[in-house]
């Protein structure tokens, strides 16, 4: 018998504002515990949430990100349970009414994964177990947290990752989240379940909480979709449950079941007004929004004809972009200048967090001289690369490395000139061509390189050189 | 009525007396008569002594308002950084919150004495004094009989001039009860008018903070100086940028009667409150008959609805990081079970269950979700009546003050005497309780006046207009500070 896989995430996004969800505290991470704290994060008696109106923006851009709609009218919510990471006994979160609904993350296949809700709530503290005492930090209590609901639209492991992955890129391109999954900026709860080939109904489904590594969820995935099936198969039924992975062994455990499933006791919280966003609020967040990861991607390649290949490799790191843009901007051909990123500067940025800072030397402005250099022919594009990567490393200017009497002149009848010299200087060459040897021409372009220290374009030289011999 | 705050700021800026004197007369006062009383729970003479040196420098430095140098009190669920704060609970035995309540952080910028934290049913939940950890207060009118509740100390305090005048917290008629019961004005401002950031909820949609008094003339001093916008606290709003000013003009004023008020009201609280509003029509006031059918409904929303926020807000209360911790236990959970079960008395218990009740999966509908539907429909049917009226007069309480440990055998009936005093506060609006006469005991009577939301002034004038007239008498007890 065969199996679907049918899946949906939910994502908490820690968001980028500089203050908490309900108080003025730093939400910078870590931090010595307890000292990005006050008596509102912490939950003392007496006082009250004060909604931060830049969690609620941020909010809404990643809600128009996603292609959701925008309820202006929303409240908060408490959500009623008791652990000692959370100082009030409640989460502040919301329940019957999300900031945003039914959007959606579309998959590089054109595949949608529709969005169901985002809605904001505050981050719990954490707790620390040493030396068989358990401390609580509550620097982490108060952050603001978007969760990003998915519908059960993920169909395999692969999508789980593509998915994830968009978000993040959608999150760090509209600036409201890092997402770093390693310190817990951005987590995914797994829901799973598995239907046979051509039923209707879902089957009964788990969750794998907290996963915070892409790889992890993949790997969770796969061992509960065929653990799943090993259950039915064997004539068992799937228990609805909450279930832990871990990481040593890739296998899941049940932390609980429905049956001791909790009851939060949702209510709106009364501390904290309806609120109301107006329209034209929501107006002035779209225009604010930048061009979003896809769209840029199929403007690359569309409009500017950037090969599919390149774009891909450009188009997922946003201040990369915004580089090449400028320079773009300034008058750079969009070719030698995504070949010249691609080809040189992304030697010097290995890791992904390195093309996502893109912290190099080199101004828009400079690469837009070199650029305009090879596009004139005055240049060639081996010293182009040599050049550009000395300025990623030196952080000098184009002028200190290529002198403008290095360049001048160097024109088309003075090129011809060279060219004449090497057709004489290689006459069994030239032979060898005129024989219907395309490949001897080469030795030619290696008279011109030499002859011109590498500065002439051996492209134009190649056309002269051909028009010669005819 | 007695116009303490006033008479003391004269003495006290024209050089008769100075603030460490004026508050060493009170503190003197209390340590005679608290023991009997226990109107304070909390007494907080250091800091009492601290604030009048520094009221007595702003004195000379002509930096004082009507309330430099003033002693007063704070119900013992108003926030004061350094100083406990137990809610007469036990779960909060020996908190201290590191914080100030803003109502306090206001006063004490204008030279305010804080002499102590008063009695109160523990956690607010209760109408006569009697649920505190720390035993009830005694009404200083008939010390057989309860004060009333929550804010029992403070309306004692106030009564048997222990202090000039207290703050106190109104969730179901917490101010407005005991002040009627001890024959002290008791203020309920509209919601959001005073921040409730440092009060330590109960009924967050409810709660409100306001002043018991002496006079009608002390309550708008006290309201003026702790109403207005406060970026702590986000159900907060502006109030008017003018000082309250008292006229008693009532002339063309229309008072409200709804007959629902006075369902099940003893003839003799009915005719006291008959008087008073003959004393107004001769003043010039017509009277209008409204009809709320709603205020049947009030106290049945109250309790949902007062009870589920209590369930909610008293989760926090877990022996964890501060107050009160159970010493033997076996695991987090069963120190935080046992810390709640020792921790809170009878009454917290029974609303906490209550709530948790009506916010259950499965109940929620027909408990909760339809409360607060009703809720909306009181709202909008006062919202009606005030298109007829400009404030309405009804009793405070369908009684006077209890016998002591009358309640304790009467449940159901304890709960029913807050059927005058939670329409208000289910719609959000201002209302003053003032003295109206006695009972053939001797025990005061009290009266509200009920505006519209943010109609507080003219709440506060139109109950000036008895004080003006002599038509409303505070209580008088031996005892206490002299003016």
């Amino acid at each position: 018998m065969k199996y679907r896989l049918v899946s949906g995430l939910e994502t908490h996004v820690e968001l980028a504002t500089a203050t908490k969800i309900f108080c003025g505290c730093t939400t910078a991470f870590g931090g010595s515990p307890n000292t990005h704290c006050c008596p509102v994060c912490t939950g003392q008696p007496g006082t009250l949430p004060v909604l931060n109106k830049k969690v609620v923006e941020y909010a809404i851009r990643a809600g128009l990100a996603t292609h959701c709609t925008i309820n202006t009218t929303t409240h908060l919510d408490r959500k009623n349970y008791c652990y000692p990471d959370l100082p009030k006994a409640y989460q502040i979160s919301q329940f019957d009414k999300p900031l945003c609904e039914n959007g959606y993350v579309e998959l590089e296949s054109g595949k949608r994964i529709g969005i169901t809700r985002i809605h904001i709530e505050e981050d719990a503290g954490k707790l620390v177990h040493e030396s068989g005492y358990t401390y609580i930090d509550y620097n982490r209590g108060g952050v603001p947290l978007i969760e990003i609901v998915s519908e059960p639209d993920i169909s395999s492991p692969e999508e789980a990752k593509e998915y994830v992955e968009k978000l993040q890129l959608i999150m760090r391109y509209i600036g409201v989240s890092d997402c770093k999954m390693q310190e817990g900026s951005m987590r995914c709860d797994v829901n799973i379940s598995v239907m046979e080939e051509g039923a209707t109904e879902f089957g009964t489904r788990t969750e794998i909480k907290n996963m915070n590594s892409i790889s992890y969820i993949e790997k969770a995935m796969a061992y509960e979709y065929e653990r799943q099936i090993e259950v039915i198969e064997g004539g068992g039924k799937i228990v609805q449950a909450t279930l832990r992975y871990d990481e040593h062994t890739g296998e899941t455990s049940v932390m609980r079941t429905k049956e001791d499933a909790q009851d939060y006791r949702y209510f709106p919280e009364p501390d904290i007004l309806t609120v109301v966003i107006p329209e034209e609020k929501v107006e002035e967040i779209r225009k604010g929004l930048p061009e979003l990861p896809t769209d840029k991607l199929h403007r690359y390649i569309d409009e500017l004809k950037i090969n599919p290949a390149t774009a891909k490799l450009l188009y997922k790191y946003k201040r990369v972009c915004d580089f090449a843009e400028r320079a773009f901007a300034l008058g750079a051909g969009v070719k030698n200048t995504v070949n010249l990123i691609v080809g040189t500067l992304y030697s010097k940025l290995e890791t992904e967090e390195d093309k996502e800072k893109f912290a190099l030397p080199v101004s828009a402005e400079e690469m837009a001289k070199l650029v305009k250099l090879v596009d004139e022919g005055k240049v060639n594009i081996t010293l182009a690369q040599k050049t550009l990567a000395k300025m990623a490393e030196e952080g000098k200017p184009v002028s200190e490395y290529i002198k403008p009497e290095d360049v001048a002149g160097m024109d088309d009848s003075e090129l011809t000139e060279i060219c004449k010299k090497a057709i004489e200087a290689n006459p069994n060459a030239v032979a060898d061509f005129k024989a219907g040897k395309d490949k001897a021409i080469f030795a030619l372009y290696g008279f011109v390189k030499k002859a011109t220290q590498g500065k002439a374009d051996i492209k134009k030289a190649d056309e002269i050189i051909r028009g010669l011999i005819k | 009525m007695r116009k303490v705050i006033s008479t003391l700021s004269e003495k006290l800026q024209s050089g008769e007396i100075t603030s460490v004197q004026l508050t060493e007369k009170y503190i003197s006062a209390i340590e005679a008569q608290n023991p009997r009383l226990n109107a304070y729970v909390h007494l907080t003479f250091d800091e009492a002594r601290a604030n009048a040196q520094a009221a007595d420098k702003m004195i000379k430095e002509g930096k004082a308002t009507a309330l430099t140098g003033v002693p007063f009190t704070l119900k013992d669920n108003i926030a004061t950084d350094g100083l406990f704060t137990t809610c007469c609970s036990k779960i909060l035995q020996g908190f201290k919150p590191y914080y100030d309540a803003t109502v306090w952080a206001k006063l004490k910028a204008q030279g305010a004495v804080l002499l102590g934290k008063t009695n109160m049913d523990e956690f607010a939940m209760g109408s006569t004094g009697e649920t505190s950890v720390y035993g009830a207060p005694l009404n200083p009118v008939d010390n057989t009989r309860v004060t009333g509740g929550s804010s029992g100390g403070g309306a004692a305090a106030v009564c048997a001039n222990l202090a000039a005048y207290a703050l106190g917290s109104d969730t179901g008629g917490s101010i407005r009860q005991p002040a009627s019961f001890c024959g002290v004005v008791g203020f309920k401002p509209t919601y959001g008018a005073v921040s409730r950031y440092g009060l330590l909820a109960y009924g967050s949609s409810l709660d409100q903070i306001g002043p018991m008094t002496q006079s009608v003339t002390d309550a708008a001093i006290v309201y003026d100086a702790i109403r207005g916008e406060d970026k702590a606290d986000g159900t907060s709003v502006p109030t008017s940028a003018q000082k309250t000013v008292l006229k008693g003009d009532i002339k063309g004023l229309k008072i409200g009667i709804s007959e629902e008020y006075f369902d099940g009201v003893p003839t003799e609280i009915k005719g006291a409150i008959d008087n008073m509003i003959s004393a107004y029509e001769k003043g010039g006031a017509q009277v209008v008959r409204v009809s709320i059918p709603a205020l049947k409904l009030a106290l049945s929303v109250y309790y949902i609805i007062a009870c589920a926020e209590a369930s909610s807000n008293l989760g926090r209360y877990d022996g964890i990081r501060y107050g009160y911790r159970a010493s033997n236990y076996t695991s987090v959970d069963d120190m935080i079970t046992k810390t709640r079960t020792e921790g809170f008395g009878k009454e917290v218990k029974k609303r906490i269950m209550l709530g948790t009740y009506v916010l259950s999966s499965g109940y929620f509908d027909a408990y909760y979700k339809k409360a607060c539907l009703l809720r909306k429909t009181v709202e909008s049917q006062m919202a009606e009546a005030f298109e007829k009226c400009d404030v309405l007069f009804a009793p405070t309480a369908p009684n006077t003050a209890f016998k002591q440990g009358y309640s304790g055998g009467n449940a159901v009936e304890t709960y029913l005497s807050d059927v005058c005093t939670v329409p208000v506060n289910i719609a959000g609006l201002p209302a003053i309780s003032i003295p109206c006469g006695k009972d053939k005991n001797g025990l005061p009577i009290g009266m509200q006046i009920i505006g519209k939301k943010f109609s507080d002034a003219l709440v506060l004038d139109t109950a000036y207009f008895a004080e003006l007239n002599g038509l409303s008498k505070t209580a008088e007890v031996e005892g206490g500070v002299k003016l």
